[in-house]
Parts: C-alpha cells; structure tokens; sequence
C-alpha cells in the first residue's frame, strides 16, 4: 500500500472504486445540496414571514380560545384568572413574564400569537395594528356600553376601526404614606418650589425624599414624561412622541435642566435598583414619596395598602397648570385571523363588561376599571381617589414608551436616560444626540 | 484546502486490496448511499444554519425593515445603518471597548492564573482532587446562573462583599465599576475551564522529557518554559481559541444583570435589543451583527493561518 502524498490523495483512497467510477465529484454534489440547501431555507423564511395564515376559522364559542397573558405578577395574574373563569368559555392561559412578553411581541405576533393577547393602548397598539398583526373588533366594541370617548379613541388604529378592549387604568403620581406624612407634618406641594422645599425636609428627616429605580430603563420615562407634561404640556407631549418636535429644542432642554435640579433629591444609585426594591423602600418608610404609577402598591402587604396616597406632580408653569396626567390602559387585543373567532369575539365582549371588571378589581385593587360602569362601591380609599384623578383631568397621556415608537422607546429613549441619569450635567450633547438618532428612525 | 477532483480508480484500487475479495459491489450500493448521506448532512445543516442565516444578515444590513409583513416590505437603503452604527449610536463605542476589555481581561488574568493552578495541581500536590473539583466547579453553571451567583456577593443592600468591606458600593450598578465586577464573576468561571484544559494537556506530556531536562540540570521553571511549553503547543492554540470565543460571544451573564445597558454594554448585548426586542431594527441590529462577525473573522483568519503554518512545518 503506497502512503498517500497529500491529504487530497489519502481522502481519495478511502472512496470505493465505484463511487469514483459513478463520476461524483465533489464539486458538483457540493453544488447539488448547496441548491437545494437554499431552496429549503428559502422557502422556509418566505413561510416564517408571511405570518401565521393557518388560522382564519370561524370556529365556535363552546370551543377552547387560547389567551396569551403578560401579567405574571402574582396579583394580577390571579385576577385575570377569576376573570378568565368568569367568563364561561374555555380558555387555555398562556403566562409570559412581563418583560419578556414585550421584547418578543414582534415575533410572538408574527408566529403563532394565542387569539386573545394582553397589550397596551395607544401607539403602542397601533403600530401592531397598522402592521396587519391585529385583528378589527370593532363589531365587538359596537356591543360595549360605559366606554368613555376617550377610551374609544384610545383603542382606535390608525385607520379608524378599533382593535383594543380597555380592562383597566391606573395613575401616575408621587406616592407616599399618609402615616409617615401625618407623624412629621407634610403637606402635599402644590408647586415646584414647594416640592423643593418639602424634599429638603425630609433629607433633614432623615429620610430619602424620592425613591428612584432604573434599572429596567422604564421608571425614568415616567419622570421625563411627568416633568415634560407640567412644562411644556400635554400636545407638546404628543408631538414631540410623534416625531415632530426636536429633541434637542429649549423645551426639552428645559425638562432636562429641571430634572437635573431635582437629581439630588433622588435616592441615590438607581441604576442598580429595580422598581420593587424602591418601592420597597416607601413601604419601609426609609422614602417619603414615589414617582411611579399606582401599581407601587403590588409591593405592599394588604394591610399597608389602605396608608397609601398620592399626589399629581405640582404645577411648574402656571401657564400649562397640572390638567395634563398619565395613565395607561391596559386591555386585550385578538390576534389577525384567529383560530376561533367567535371565541376570541365572545371573550373580548366579555372583558368589555362591568362584570368582568368587577372580578378582575376584586383581585388586585392597585388599578381601576376602565368601563365607567365598573362596580366603584368595593373599591378602597386610593382607587376612589384614582377614579376622581382621572376623571378630571384635562387630557390623558399613556407613557413614553406606549406613545412613541417602540424602536425609538426602547434602542434611543432608554439608554439615553439612564446616560442623563449617569451624567446630568451634558444636557446638550445628550439632546442632541438624541435628536440625531430620532432622525435616522422616524424616516420609515 | 485542495479540491478533489473525480478520483481515477486505480490508486484506490490498489489502497484497498483485501476488501476487494469480498463481494464489493454489493457493499459499495451501501457505500454510495453512507457517504452521501454523512456528507450531506452535516453539511445541509452547516449552510442552512451558518451560512445562509450569516449571509441573510450581511444582505440586511443594508436594509431598513421591521421585520413584519413579506420580503416586499424590505427597504433598501445602502450603508446608511453602518453609518449610525459608527456616528449616531452611543452605546456602539462604549461596546466595542468593552468587548475588547473583555477579551484582554480574560486573556491576562484568569487564563493565566488557569494555566498557574494547572501547573500546580499537576505537581500532585496533596488533595490535588478536591482542589480540581472546587476550581472546575463553576465551569459547569451556565454564566447566567454565575451572574445571580455573584449577585449574592455584589448586592449594594445585602451583598457579602459591601459587609465585610464596609462599603456602599453599588458593584452592578455603577457603571464605573460594574464592568470588572463582571469581569471577575466571568473570570472565575474561566480560569477553572482553562485549568481543566491545561491540566489535560500537561498529563499528556512523556515523563521522559522531563526527566531528561531534570538530568541535564534545568531547574523546573526552566523545564516548564523551554520543554513543556512547546511541547504543548496544539493545548496552547486551543486555548487563546476558547479565550476568544469566549470573550467574543460574552452575553449571557450581562444579559441576566441589566440587559447590557448601563456600563455593560457589548456588540451582543445591542444586537439582540435591536433585532429580539419590541424594536426590530432588524437592518440595524444585521449591521451591528455584521460588524462583529469581521471582528470574529480576524481572529479566525489569524488562528487558521497558525494552524496551517504549524501543519506545513
């Protein structure tokens, strides 16, 4: 046996003669399965984005409706399962976690989404909407009753029809303890200076003045939206989420500036900290108040729930007044072409009624009903201060990252603020960049 | 590498004499169809999960797109991603030197303190076992797992290491100091794999060299650093190759502490909150890919050409 010489000569010598003979050369059976290697991965990718058209059945309401949930907290998540039961259909819950829910809407969307989804209204729903990725319930809605016309126009895509069901809202606000506010004297400030004033106290108190959190990225959007709402107001709100305003324009850098003179009043080393630890720190009574929205209370024990109060962010400019607020609205959306939509239908009709809510509040009283006929007699001190809040205000904000674009809220607004949160003090280049980037995303 | 042209029968023939008194052309039906199939494969799966999604990403790099509706809806719009990539996106530079701080760190510290306790432990010291077990412990938990690990010692409030220091720092948070925080909770995992590598490669060296070095009166460190080490050279590419991937593909522990935002910033970090997330830049997250897939290349290029160049000699 002669030793092979080259590698290609060894590998050569390990083929059978009749394979050689057959006339396979390596370089067109690599052309064959490269062919038809891209053939199947072609095709496959065509089928991955044409979206989920397996579905568009009519089916049946005594059939099962699936019903994917981002509320994996444990009160919530209870909540809409007493109400998913109350429903008398049968419906399979898939939980996601909260977080995880959101960054994978895209392709959980795109996939094989269940009929009915928990999502957001506003942009939020609309950018879905308007991408063919939810389906019209409009009928459904022509069925609801107690629905506000500005829940209507919250839950209505871009071209008209409806695609949301609002379950509930809570409120944005400071939050504090009314037991440690009663012990040391504190009286809600009206305008900036007075929340100066009283932040100043409570550092002489010993306390934190505001607990603060952003870890996550989000917490602080609500800051920058409660500051930006009293300063500039609420269509400026609007526009500058929209796009067209500037973001490095003397309105927002007035919003930045405040914020950096309220900076020192924030608890310390927020990055690190997650929202429920800061909560957590109001309800030890380490904090005298937070900037968060009414679910703040999931961190406390039932029986502290009732010491919990709050306040709408004071008036800056007498100009713009405290009119403008925040506060989301949760709900469900069907996905396009659902598997069983008179299921899906059924289900969302459900959810639209004052009976669905009153079971999902009775689960977790840190939000309020969206539907005005929502049973208010079982509901505590704070969610009947919530429901007064928000029925007098001027105009109704959901949140930067719901009014906005979701690459623009999550790859520029995020780090960008945890940047303001770092380095306070580069208002300009951080405004500036800010606007570039802004530029590059909103040409589509 | 030489391309294998149709293959003339007669040197085969003769490199397989024996098994030609069987009866070969009823095997070589079978022949035909193994090689086919072991062929096909593997490489079926290398260009439908390498290669094509690789170029899938080089081509979208040039696109705008949202990922949403048909390949219809792709908008093509030349380099502009590359230039927000370099321009317009401020976490991309700070990325770019973490990922490089990265791999200098693991280079320098626990790689080398690997191959160090390797070295040691094969001197058969006594409780050479336990000691191997305790370093090569982390190596089996996910670097997930090492980062909820490390939180325990890191926390600002409850954590080991602000109560023994009677500090407040805040070693996750603060972005001045959380990148070697993490660095060191990385490392702790690396210098045990490491170990266990070198470790592997030193049992394999013949005794006799060593006792010939010993003979000739070369003191040990001079046996390790003129014997061992060259001897040891296949064990020493592997592993700058496995330092590389490893501080190239360095995710999933930042990931679990702050989603790579916040002075954990690197190229994997921000390609996946660009394509994975809500936002779906997909063309811009492809570039960013697109991006750390040349760094990679480099490397590969340099570690090929080493390898082939050691082959030749």
């Amino acid at each position: 046996m002669s030793r092979p010489r080259s590698e290609s000569e060894y590998l050569a010598s390990l083929i059978p003669p009749s394979v050689a003979a057959a006339g396979l050369s390596r370089r067109g059976f690599l052309k064959g399965t490269l062919g038809a290697g891209a053939a199947l991965s072609l095709s496959s990718l065509l089928a991955a984005c044409g979206g989920g058209d397996d579905g568009g059945g009519s089916g049946s309401a005594s059939q099962e409706v699936t019903f994917g949930s981002n509320q994996s907290d444990a009160v919530p998540k209870k909540a809409y399962a007493d109400m998913l039961a109350a429903s008398g259909l049968t419906v399979k819950v898939n939980t996601i976690e909260h977080e995880t829910f959101q960054e994978n809407i895209n392709n959980y969307l795109q996939g094989n989404p269940d009929d009915v989804f928990t999502w957001f209204a506003g942009y939020r729903m609309q950018f879905f909407a308007a991408q063919g990725l939810a389906g019209d319930i409009s009928d459904v809605w022509g069925g609801l009753s107690g629905m506000s016309e500005a829940l209507k126009k919250a839950s209505t895509g871009e071209d008209g029809k409806q695609y949301f069901v609002p379950l509930t809202t809570y409120p944005w606000g400071l939050f504090y303890r009314k037991s440690v506010w009663e012990e040391k004297g504190y009286q809600e400030p009206k305008t900036l200076d007075e929340l100066v004033t009283l932040a100043k106290q409570m550092q002489t108190d010993g306390l934190i003045p505001i607990a603060f959190a952003d870890k996550d990225g989000w917490p602080a959007m609500g800051t920058f939206d409660q500051l930006n709402l009293r300063i500039n107001g609420y269509q400026f709100h609007v526009d500058l989420m929209a796009g067209k305003e500037a973001w490095d324009s003397a309105e927002v850098k007035k919003v930045f500036d405040t914020w950096r003179g309220l900076l020192p009043y924030h608890q310390e080393d927020a990055l690190g900290r997650e929202w429920q630890e800061a909560a957590q720190a109001l309800q030890k009574k380490q904090a005298g108040m937070y900037l968060l929205g009414m679910f703040v209370g999931e961190q406390f024990p039932e029986k502290d729930r009732e010491d919990l109060d709050f306040f709408t962010f004071p008036e800056i400019d007498p100009a713009i007044g405290t009119g403008a607020i925040e506060a989301p609205i949760d709900g469900l959306m069907m996905r396009a072409e659902p598997k069983n939509e008179e299921g899906a239908k059924q289900l969302l009709k459900f959810a639209g009624t004052a009976e669905a809510e009153n079971v999902l509040l009775k689960a977790n009283n840190t939000v309020i009903g969206a539907s005005s006929e929502a049973d208010a007699s079982a509901y505590t001190g704070l969610q009947k201060k919530a429901v007064e809040f928000i029925g007098s205000a001027e105009s109704i904000a959901q949140f930067l990252d719901r009014d906005t674009r979701p690459d623009f809220a999550s790859t520029v607004m995020l780090p960008g603020l945890q940047t303001f949160i770092k380095n306070p003090n580069d208002i300009d280049g951080l405004t500036k960049s800010l606007e570039s980037q802004k530029k590059s995303i909103f040409t589509s | 590498m030489t391309d294998l042209p149709t293959v003339p029968a007669a040197p085969a023939e003769a490199a397989v004499p024996r098994r030609r008194l069987g009866s070969r052309v009823r095997v070589s039906g079978t022949d035909r169809v193994l090689l086919f199939v072991m062929v096909a494969i593997p490489l079926a799966m290398v260009v439908l999960w390498v290669w094509l999604p690789a170029i899938a990403s080089v081509v979208l790099s040039f696109a705008r797109w949202t990922g949403v509706g048909g390949l219809d809806t792709i908008e093509w719009i030349g380099t502009e991603n590359y230039k927000n990539v370099f321009t317009n996106y401020p976490p991309f530079a700070p990325a770019l030197r973490h990922n490089l701080i990265w791999l200098v760190f693991l280079f320098v510290l626990p790689t080398l303190f690997g191959i160090f306790l390797a070295v040691l432990l094969d001197r058969e010291l006594r409780g050479t076992r336990f000691y191997q077990t305790a370093f090569f412990l982390p190596v089996v938990l996910s670097l997930a797992l090492i980062g909820f690990i490390w939180q325990l010692m890191y926390s600002r409030d409850q954590g080991l290491l602000n109560a023994v220091l009677g500090t407040q720092i805040d070693w996750y948070g603060d972005s001045k100091v959380n990148l070697w925080a993490v660095l060191v909770a990385a490392g702790w995992k690396h210098a045990g794999y490491i170990m266990l590598l070198y470790l592997a490669g030193l049992k394999g060296v013949d005794p006799s060299l060593r006792e010939a070095a010993a003979v000739d009166g070369a003191s040990p460190a001079r046996t390790f650093f003129s014997v061992v080490l060259p001897v040891m050279r296949p064990i020493n590419i592997i592993i700058i190759v496995v330092t590389v991937i490893e501080s190239l593909r360095a995710f999933d522990i930042v990931w679990v502490i702050n989603k790579g935002t916040n002075g954990l910033e690197l190229i994997s970090t921000l390609v996946t909150s660009n394509v994975v997330g809500e936002a779906s830049r997909i063309g811009f997250g492809s570039a960013l890919a697109t991006i750390m897939l040349v760094i990679s290349l480099v490397f590969i290029t340099i570690f090929l050409s080493t390898v082939m160049r050691g082959e030749r000699r």
